[in-house]
Order: structure tokens, then sequence, then C-alpha cells
């Protein structure tokens, strides 16, 4: 072992976290960055300094370095890349050693990754816009609560995606007419509705009156339809003991499927209750309120593939995911890339898709990408072309917006899903021939009909905010 | 616009009652039902039959029409099938399934003939 000797004061980062021939480990985890630096500092310096700041490093040398061995534990940029279309910033590819991190916590990983760092003056902005988990480390974390197929088999759901609604308004219904809405939906042939995540606990509705509402409306258009339903409960608490007290309520009225915000909530309390689901056969619903914050600027903050790697680790069986057609942020080629990284098992590196590692997620069960806002049977086509089967589809103005009720809205949109999927398996083109499709479906259901010529003209046509990085010039 | 309709569907009347995927279409002709069945192939799935009492579509287990066609292509075959177990029980839902054997789970599940709900 070499002999290390104490000098006292600041060296560059570059002599200790900048690694160009740093063969990368199987287990190691790693992280591209997506670095804009502040003018006169060089590229790899700043790399360095981003590897050391998440990892081991600080801004000066500490004599208590040397009681530990840091080259098994330091982060180290190891690729500095252009990005396509872009000279105000370049991708830095840092790897960190496995044992930087506890054990199955999401938490951890993030306040490394993505702590002071992002802060550091040096840097004007920074992204982090892709982490490979290695299967080491994803082998720690417990996943989604059951996962696609357990779903499936619960709800006795196949062959086509699952149909939702999120109920409206947002705020201010009580809960004897809240329950009335999802009846409705439930009914009409929606196999799940879904509380609006800002609704928790309020004055005007408390959780448990909800619960207890909700509940008896599932009941009731399970029998009358003899299909299986859900009602994604909101557990999402100030407290994890308030949220743990919901849960149980919910698991004790024998609700099949509860709801939680996991990043306003918190990874921690995200896990938990994962894990709580997964001992309780419970489904668990995940909403993604604050994602914009993090994940919309180009140039600073986290791309959402990888707050969705995080939640398939952390725990979760649906994710909010974006339309590409309805009223919310999405590209379609990243979109299509975070979707396989939350269903698939292996996902190769695809640079076009926005996917810069090869992720392995071994036996980790899927989650189910969910599509909501802004989305009519007009988009229905469209919708069962891109997502597939699983994926979980929620019109919630499309629904509850219907000239004849949410029973009428939910089996016009039950219509058009099953017309689509057995267009699809028939061989027919969905996008191309979206229109026959649904106008030959219509001729036997007067609410699709009505649907049709209800939502004709909507369109959602703003460009996208956080495209891809290509080149453009 | 034309008038509001009421949403016909009451617990007290078993003509409610749906079972899951294609149940909001018209009962499938012949023909669309052996393109179903050429997806099923194509996918590379295991084709089977199931049927139940019309009062008992929500259990999870239904009745088991033999055995599943484990490796069958020929879309006839399935067919005949199909039909045979209909003539056998001529007033039971009957499902075609297809079973995934790498997800472990069903690729798709559609009631094909459906029985007697009065």
């Amino acid at each position: 072992m070499a002999v290390k000797s104490y000098n006292a004061g600041v060296k560059e980062y570059r002599q200790t976290y900048w690694e160009p021939e740093y063969k990368v480990q199987d287990t190691d985890i790693l992280a591209c960055f997506k670095i804009t630096p502040q003018a006169g500092v060089s590229r790899e310096e700043i790399a360095a300094a981003v590897a050391a700041e998440s990892s081991t490093g600080t801004w000066t040398t500490v004599w208590t370095d040397l009681l530990t061995d840091l080259d098994h534990y330091k982060g180290r940029a190891y690729r500095i890349e252009d990005v396509p279309g872009d000279d105000t910033c370049f991708y830095a590819f840092v790897a960190y050693p496995i044992d930087l991190f506890e054990e199955g916590s999401v938490v951890n990983v993030f306040t490394s990754l993505v702590g002071n760092v992002f802060g550091f003056k040096a840097l004007r902005a920074l992204r982090l816009e892709d982490v490979r988990f290695p299967i080491a480390y994803v082998k720690t974390c417990g996943g989604p609560p059951q996962g696609i197929q357990m779903e499936r088999d619960i709800l006795n759901k196949y062959g086509r995606p699952l149909l939702g609604c999120t109920i409206k308004p947002k705020l201010g219904l009580s809960a004897k007419n809240y329950g009335r809405a999802v009846y409705e939906c439930l009914r009409g042939g929606l196999d799940l509705t879904k509380d609006d995540e800002n609704i928790n606990s309020q004055p005007f509705m408390r959780w448990r009156a909800r619960f207890d509402f909700v509940q008896e409306a599932t009941l009731k258009a399970e029998r009358e339809t003899g299909e299986r339903k859900g009602h994604y409960l909101n557990v999402t608490a100030p407290t994890p003991e308030e949220m743990y007290k919901r849960a149980e309520y919910a698991k004790e009225i024998g609700a099949p499927i509860i709801m939680h915000d996991y990043l306003t909530g918190g990874f921690c309390a995200n896990t938990g209750l994962a894990n709580w689901c997964r001992d309780n056969g419970m489904l668990l619903h995940i909403h993604r309120a604050m994602h914009g914050v993090i994940d919309r600027n180009p140039h600073h903050g986290i791309h959402f593939r990888v707050l969705a790697k995080a939640l398939r680790l952390s725990g979760g069986d649906h994710l909010h995911s974006g339309t590409v057609v309805g009223k919310l942020e999405g590209d379609r080629a990243p979109t299509l890339g975070f979707v396989d990284l939350m269903r698939d098992s292996f996902i190769k590196e695809d640079r076009a898709r926005g996917i810069f590692f090869d992720q392995d997620w071994g036996s980790m069960p899927g989650v189910f990408p969910v599509a909501s806002g802004g989305i009519h049977v007009w988009h229905m086509p469209a919708l069962v072309n891109i997502f597939g089967d699983d994926a979980c589809l929620q019109f919630g103005g499309g629904t509850l917006g219907h000239p004849w009720g949410n029973a009428a809205g939910a089996a016009a949109n039950r219509v058009a899903l099953e017309a689509c999927v057995e267009a699809r398996n028939s061989g027919r083109e969905l996008e191309k021939e979206g229109k026959d499709i649904l106008t030959k479906a219509a001729a036997s259901s007067p609410e699709l009909k009505i649907a049709m010529e209800t939502w004709k003209e909507i369109k959602f046509e703003f460009d996208t905010v956080d495209k891809l990085d290509v080149a453009h010039k | 616009m034309s008038e509001m309709q009421d949403y016909k569907s009451r617990v007290s009347d078993p003509a409610s009652r749906k079972f899951e995927t294609f149940s909001y279409l018209p009962q499938m002709t012949t023909e669309q039902i052996r393109k179903q069945i050429e997806y099923i192939v194509k996918k590379g799935w295991n084709p089977g039959l199931e049927h139940t009492e019309p009062e008992h579509l929500m259990d999870n287990y239904w009745y088991m029409w033999k055995l599943p066609m484990f490796g069958e292509t020929n879309v006839d075959v399935v067919l005949k099938e199909a039909e045979a177990c209909r003539k056998a029980n001529p007033n039971n839902h009957i499902r075609l399934l297809a079973y995934d054997n790498y997800k472990q789970s069903q690729g798709t599940n559609m009631v094909i003939f459906r029985g007697k709900t009065v």
C-alpha cells in the first residue's frame, strides 16, 4: 500500500476524482450528469468536482481522509461527452462504488447523488440525466408491492390496458357526493377510480368518511357489473403514523388499492408504505406531484426517467408517466424510454430514447405506467398503440364531462378501449384507422357516439419544453 | 345533440353483468373470434378454454375445458374445441384465454360465447 502524507490546503479535484482510465465495475452505481459550468473552469475539473461533492469529497483536504481507503469509496468522473446541439453544457459520467450506499435505501442514494452538489458555486446548472442501478443494488430493494402481473391476477384484467378516472372537482365535494361520482364511473365500465392527489383529509371531506362511502360505491358496482373494481384511496398524510392509520383502515374495509404521492410524501414514507402494502396484499398507486419542479428544466434538476427508476426501487404498482397526447408534457420517444424502464426486466442503452445505460432489473416486478390528463375517446387509438396493454389509461374530464354523466362517459371509454384492442389484435393499424374503428364501435354504443361528438375538436398542441438533446445545427 | 339517455344497468338484472375484456362490445362473430385466436397463436401464447354458469362469473376459477392447448397453432383446432365446449355447456359463459409462460400470467382472456343471463 502506498504511503500517503497529509498536506493541508486546497488541491484540484481532478487530481483525485477524474479517472478517464477507470474501468467501470458491474457493481458500481453509474450516473450521467448534464453540467453547465461557470465560465473559465475546465470540463475535467468541474466533472471531478461533481464526483467529489456527490461522494466523499469536500472543498479542502482534511487529515481524516487518511484514516480510510478513499480509493474504495470515492466517486470517479470517468467520461465526458458533448451534449448534441447544446454548447453551453456537457455530459459527465460518474461511477460510485456500491459500498457508498446503504442497502435498500433510495433515500441514501439520492441524498448523495442530488445533495449538496446541486448548489455548488462552480456550476451554473446541473441535471441528473440517468442512473444505472447495478443488479446487486436492485436486489436490496423491495420494489413494487405486487407488480403488473400480480395486479392483473388480483383485478382479473387481461389482454388490455386498465381503465380509470380521477374524480373531479379536485376539491370541495362532500364524502357522500364523492362516493356517488365513484359509483357512477365504476358501474359504467371503468376498472378503477382515483382520489385527486390533493385530496387528503380536509375539513370538507375527512378521510374516513370518504373511505366508507367510496368502498360502498365500489362494492355495489362490483355486484352490479360482475367485474372487479377499485378506487385509489389516497393515504398521503402529514405524518407516517397518520399515513399507516389510513392504510390500515383501507385494508380493514376491504379496499384493494391505496395511493401515495411519493415526492411530496418523500422516499422514506413511500418505501415504508410499499413494504406495508407487500405485507398486507394491497396495491399501491403512485402520484408524482412536484415532479414538474424537479424534472422540467432541461439544464437543471433530475430527469423523470431517474425519478421513475427511484420509484420502481422504492415501491409502487402504478406511476403517472405522461400521456404523449394529452394536456401534460411529454415527447414520444423519451416517454416510451422511461415507460420501458418502469415495465421491462432489461432495458438497453438507447440514446435515441434518452436511455444512457443498460438497466437490469432482474426479477423485480414492473410498474404500470399511468397515462392521465386531458385525454378523451379520440385519443384512444393512439394511447393503445403507444402504451400497449400494460398501462392504466385515466380519463378524468373525458369521463365526467360526458353530456349524459359519468356512467355514460365510462361506458364510452370502455367501448372505445375494447374496440381499439380488438382491432389491434385483428391486425389493424390503430393510428391510421382510428376514426373508422371508433365510428364502427359507436354504432352499437350511443354513449360513445355522443362522446365523439362532444370532444372532436379538442387538441393540445403546445411544444414540449423538455426535449431530448439532439443536434439541430 | 340527442336527448339524454338513462344508463340501463341494474343490480337486479343479470343481463347487466359484464365479464371483463370485450364484454362492452357486441358478441363476436366466428370470423372475429378466429382473428383473436390468430393473435394469440402469433404471440406464442398457449390457448385454453374455461366456462362457468353465469351466476358464478366472479369466481377466479371457472371450469377448465380439458387442458390448455399447449403448443397448438392451428386456429381451426382451437375454434373446434371452443364449439365443442359450447355444445356441451350451452348455457355457460365460455372464455378463451392465452397462457403466457414467460410472464407466468395470462396474455389475454375474453368471453367468446355468452351464456344465458336471464
